[in-house]
Formats: C-alpha cells, structure tokens, sequence
C-alpha cells in the first residue's frame, strides 16, 4: 500500500506543491530533448535520402565540435588576435571540413557499398564511427574540451522568472539553442520543399531507381545529405558543447537519438522533434519524481523504455508510415 | 587436387547428412582439435594462453551467441554484453549461495538465468522487427547494466561495486581465483566451447535451425509454412542469451578473475557484433574467424611496433587501433559482405578443382 502511495500519489503531490520545481524540471527536459531531437534530424535527413541508418551521427556531432575548437585554438596560437574573428574563422574552416568528410564517406563508403542490404550499411557507419573516435583523438587528443561559446557570441548566464510562487531560471543559452534549432528545422523544411535539390532529394528517398531513371545524380545527393547532416551536426556540437563540455562522451549520449527516431518514425522530421521532446521529457521528469524510488541514475535507460512502451502499441512509430508487409 | 570428395562414397542417409561430408574436413579438424587440446597447452607460454587464446575462446563462444539470434533468426540485437553480464552475475551469486556445487556446474546453469532474461527482453519482437528491435535490445543492455551498478545484492554489498572470483577446485585443480594455471582455465574454456559449438552446430542443422533460417528469410513466410513465430523467436532469443550468458561467466570466472559494471557495457555488445559482421552472419566459422580478427588484430597492432623498436606512444596506438578497425570493418565490408566466413567458402571452392580453372 505504501509503495502505491509511493509510485502513484506522492510524486504528484510533489508536483502540486511545487509548480515551479515541475516547470524547472519540465524545461530542462524540453532542452534535453532538443539536443536529442537535433541528433535524431540528422539521422532522419540521411535515412531519408539514402536509407541508410547512420550510426555515426554521434560521433559527427563530437568530431565537428572538436575540429571547431581544435582549428580555434590553432588559429589563436598563430597570432590571430581577434576571438571573434577567429572563431568565426574556425566555424568556415569546419564548415570545409565536414564537407571534405561528407565527400569522402561518399566516395570511399557508401559508393562501393550501392545496393548492399540495409544492415551492411549499417554496419558500415559502424566502421565510420570507430575510425571518426580513433582519427578525433589523433588529433585533437582525448581529453574533454571547453566549447568557445563567448568567441561565438553565444549569450551566457540565465535570466530567472519568479512565476507560481517560485523561482524559474532559464540558461540563456538553452534558450538561444532553441531558437537556433527551430530556425534550422524551418530552413530544413523550405529546403526540401522548395528547392530543386530538396525536391531531387525526396525524389531519391521515394525510389532510387526512379530518381536515376529521370536523371537525378545519386552521388550529388548523397554528399548533399551528408554535407547537410554534417552541419546539424555542427551546430549541435556547439550547442551540447556549450552546455556542458565537447568530449566523446557524448558519443553515447547520442544514442538516445535512436529511441527518439523509433518515437517519431525514421522518415519523419516532425516526428524526430516531438519524439526528442517526449522523450526529453518523460526522461527528465521520471528521473526527478519517480527516480529516487530505485536509487536513480534511471536516465541511463528510461528513454528506451519509454520508446519501447510506444511500440508496443505503434510498431512504426508515431509518425511513421505504416509498415505494409507483402510477400 | 587433395581437397575433393572424389572417390568418397556415401552408402547410407547419415554419412551423406553428416556435418562434415568432405573427409579431408574431418581430418583438418581433428589436427586442429589436437593442437588445441594437446599441444597448445603443453607449449603455449602463458602469455599467449591467457592473453590470446582464452579471450578468444570466450568472446567465440559470445559471438556464436550473438549469431544464432542475429545471423541465424534475422534479429538484430544490440544487447548481447549485458546478457553476457546476466551470466556473469548469477554465477557470482549462485557460488555464493551453494560453494559447494561445482563451479562449471554454475557457469553452465548461468546461461539460464541469462537465457530467462533474454526471453523476456525478446518478448517485444512479436511485434517489433528490424531496426526498431535493436532499440529494444539497448533497452535492455542500458536497464541490465544500471542493475548491475545499482543493486549492491547482485556484487554482494562490495564497496569497490566490482564482483571478484573465488577460489574453486575441480578433481584437486584450482581453476578459478587468482592461483589458478592459465593451463587450466584455457583446457576448461576450450572444452566449454568445443561441446557448445558441436550443439549448436547440431542445432542448425535440425528443425529448430531451420525454422530460425525460415524466419529470417522471411518472417511472414514461415508463418504461413505453419511455423509459430512466437515460440521460435523466443527460443532463438533463449538459446543465444544462454551462450552469451555462459560466454560471461566463463569471461570474469576463467579469465579477468573478477569484473565490475563496465566490463558489460555497450562497447561490448558492438564488440561482437562487430565480431559477426566480419566473420559472416550465419556462420558458426565466422564467428570463430571473427573474433580472431577483431580481437586478436588490436593485440598485434600493439605488439608489433613495439618489436621493430619503434617509440610509439601507448595512447598514440590507441588511437591507431580504432582507425583500423574503422577502417578494416569498412574495407572488409566492401571486399566481402558476407564476411570471412565466407572467403574461407571461395578458398575451400578454389582448392577443390585446384590445379585446374573449373
């Protein structure tokens, strides 16, 4: 009886009596899950585009954080005196860089694999992944990196709101992640509506060899999605940087994008927002309410069960489209 | 011209159903047999027994596992180091309870347990497949691993959190626990494996085996064939937790000797995998060629610079070494999809007609 009251009563009477703990907890989680759901997009964008499951988007994320960071400090030590300037200089640089990776995967990947089953892909991004964590560490070493937020003119601090009695302190710099992340997905969303290579790119995600046949080049689209999930990388690595610290940590990390992705369904790049935001958000507040009654440290595993509940009742997702079996 | 079934006549149902058709095969397998069982231990070095050959033995063993469900039933599962940490644990605790029992008898009844847990974390693929299955299966590794970091009953209150391995005997021979004879241990790990990979060999070649094959070629099929979907998955997910289970148990009590929570993380679950991809999805050779590659290959990309004198640093190959095998994993794929095991099949192929073209 007492542990009902324990699970069922007591964490909402936490709830109820401190609005502005739940709000705290809810925002928290909300940004988490935009950090998520900004992972999950960039693997939406290449399993649209090429089928294959990007295991090394993560990886991505950290590589692209740790080339800014990295040509940053190289440039400040050559005598570029200017942050800004450098900083600034040093986004271009990783711009260039990982449109150099995105050309190379396709060159060196994904073209000899063409028409290999799903799964050889799959693994092949594995292959991708331990050499990006091997090459990284070469290069910039291992050890966990501060993000140059201030060179970047990311705003830092929190502006607090004293809302249902209490105090609620919102980081700035959540708030400018959230602003960052909806302009993308909005500029995602009119780029593949509205431009030519956006169309040519749902074109290639509908069938390949549609798109071959009215002369759509595979191997453009290709580095187009990877050069573009390259950048989503990037900018979440600034963002998830800023935060806490660019180290490859956050490797694991990002393999919560993958219950996000089975939320929202693989094809669907509003489903990878609001799966991120269910998940960041269940995650967060039965860490913080129910999370206490096992020992804690649930977040380790509570998104996949989240995700798993889901399935049961939606097996594609929910956005997904439905999965229709012939044989 | 020496490897050929020419001239080898076949008079009844079971020679011509046998494993190993080709006498030549029986041959080659009974010297490797006897170089493992005789003389590998009696002119091994240590280093090489408990450095090489267990670990490989061990992680073989997990990789047949791992196969069965994945190469053989067509489920992806991501979740084979904490089903090896099921196996790991409940022989930790079972010795603690009965020290009286043999310890093989533990490690062997561990894949139970492990086979109970996998049951029931494969009891979502009734309705999930594919990649949404491994989600899962990483369900499980990260819920598994978080027990075995949270619940002190499972290391038995330790402060250090890590479980350590007693001693126990067998006939007089100490085999487990600090004193034991890397010998020893590489003779029983060695006999674990032989006995597990001849039943699963057996097993792939019966009914069970080949409704596995049917569902993984095409789940719908097979149930239209009259094949029960959910008894075959869940006995596919029950076998090869059992032997990702005994895998772990024989990993922390015959060779690391003791292990805490992150010896079963998620690394080692993509370890094996890896392990498969390369050897051959549904091959139990491939898992063995496998693990050789992916485990043996970092140990001589440490030792080798090392003997031609040049000063590398012990990070520096690290690092190395994940580019490699970055690197390997991708040219493999692209060389051979259907992994080593596979190679070996276009070798034994070549040899058949060998001097001539066909």
């Amino acid at each position: 009886m007492n542990l009902l009251y324990m699970i069922f009563v007591d964490p909402f009477m936490q709830m109820a009596a401190a609005p502005d703990l739940l709000v705290q907890t809810l925002w928290e989680g909300l940004v988490g899950g935009m950090l998520y759901a900004l992972i999950a997009l960039g693997f939406v964008l290449i399993f649209k585009a090429s089928g294959v499951f990007n295991f090394a988007q993560g990886i991505m994320v950290v590589f692209a954080a740790l080339t800014l960071v990295g040509t940053y400090h190289l440039l400040v030590l050559y005598g570029v005196s200017n942050t800004h300037l450098a900083a600034y200089v040093a986004l271009a640089i990783t711009i260039g860089v990982m449109f150099v990776l995105a050309y190379s995967v396709e060159r060196l990947v994904l073209r000899p694999l063409v028409n290999q089953p799903d799964i050889i892909l799959f693994m092949a991004t594995f292959g991708l992944t331990y050499f990006l964590i091997g090459f990284g560490e070469l290069v910039f070493g291992g050890e966990p990196k501060v993000m140059i937020a201030d060179a970047l003119y990311l705003p830092r601090g929190s502006v607090d709101y004293k809302i249902l009695g209490g105090l609620v302190s919102l980081q700035k710099i959540d708030i400018a992640a959230a602003v960052i992340a909806s302009l993308m997905v909005a500029a995602l969303s009119v780029f593949f509506s509205k431009t030519r290579i956006g169309r040519a790119l749902r074109a290639v995600a509908d069938s390949h060899k549609a798109a071959l046949s009215v002369g759509i080049s595979l191997e453009q689209i290709w580095v187009t999605v990877w050069f573009a999930a390259g950048l989503v990388a990037l900018v979440t690595g600034i963002m998830w940087g800023a935060r806490s610290n660019v180290s490859f940590a956050l490797q694991v990390i990002s393999l919560k994008a993958l219950p996000v992705l089975i939320l929202g369904g693989f094809t669907s790049i509003p489903g990878a927002i609001v799966g991120g935001l269910i998940i960041g958000i269940g995650e967060k507040i039965g860490e913080f309410y129910w999370g206490p009654l096992i020992g804690g440290g649930t977040d380790s595993w509570l998104a996949y069960v989240i995700a798993l509940v889901f399935l049961l009742f939606r097996p594609q997702g929910l956005f997904g489209e439905k999965i229709i079996e012939r044989i | 011209m020496f490897y050929r079934e020419a001239g080898q006549f076949k008079t009844t149902y079971e020679s011509d159903q046998s494993v190993f058709p080709i006498r030549q095969d029986r041959i080659g397998l009974a010297i490797i047999l006897v170089v493992a069982f005789v003389v590998v231990p009696l002119f091994g070095s240590s280093f090489l027994v408990n450095a090489v050959l267990i670990p490989f033995l061990v992680f073989s063993l997990a990789a047949i596992g791992l196969n069965l469900l994945t190469g053989y039933t067509g489920l992806l599962s991501l979740g084979s180091g904490a089903f090896m940490g099921v196996g790991a644990y409940a022989c930790y605790k079972l010795t603690t309870y009965f020290p009286g029992v043999n310890i093989l008898v533990w490690i062997v009844c561990s894949g139970f347990f492990s086979a109970l847990v996998g049951v029931f974390f494969g009891l979502p693929s009734m309705r999930i497949k594919g990649f949404y299955l491994a989600v899962a299966t990483l369900a499980a590794q990260f819920f598994l691993e978080w027990c075995f970091l949270r619940i002190p009953w499972l290391y038995n209150n330790n402060i250090s959190g890590a479980i350590e391995v007693p001693t126990r005997t067998l006939f007089g021979l100490i085999i487990t626990g600090p004193n034991a004879a890397p010998q020893t241990r590489y003779l029983i790990v060695l006999t674990i494996v032989t006995l597990m990979t001849l039943a699963a060999s057996n097993l792939m070649h019966g009914r069970i085996g080949r409704m596995w094959m049917a569902v993984r070629d095409m789940d719908i099929a097979a149930e239209l064939m009259g094949i029960r979907l959910l008894p075959t998955k869940l006995t596919a997910f029950a076998v090869s937790s059992f032997y990702c289970g005994v895998a772990g148990a024989m990993l922390v009590f015959l060779w690391y000797g003791g292990a805490e929570p992150n010896v079963f993380s998620i690394d080692q679950s993509f370890l094996i995998l890896f392990m498969i991809i390369v050897g051959g999805l549904g091959s139990l050779l491939g898992s063995f060629l496998g693990a050789a590659l992916i485990f043996i290959l970092p140990i001589i990309l440490r030792t080798v610079p090392a003997q031609f004198g040049l000063p590398i640093h012990a990070a520096t190959v690290e690092h190395l070494t994940f580019m490699i095998v970055g690197a390997l994993i991708i040219f493999f794929l692209i060389v051979e999809p259907h992994g080593l095991a596979r190679l070996w099949q276009i070798a034994k192929q070549k040899l058949r007609v060998w001097p001539f073209p066909y």
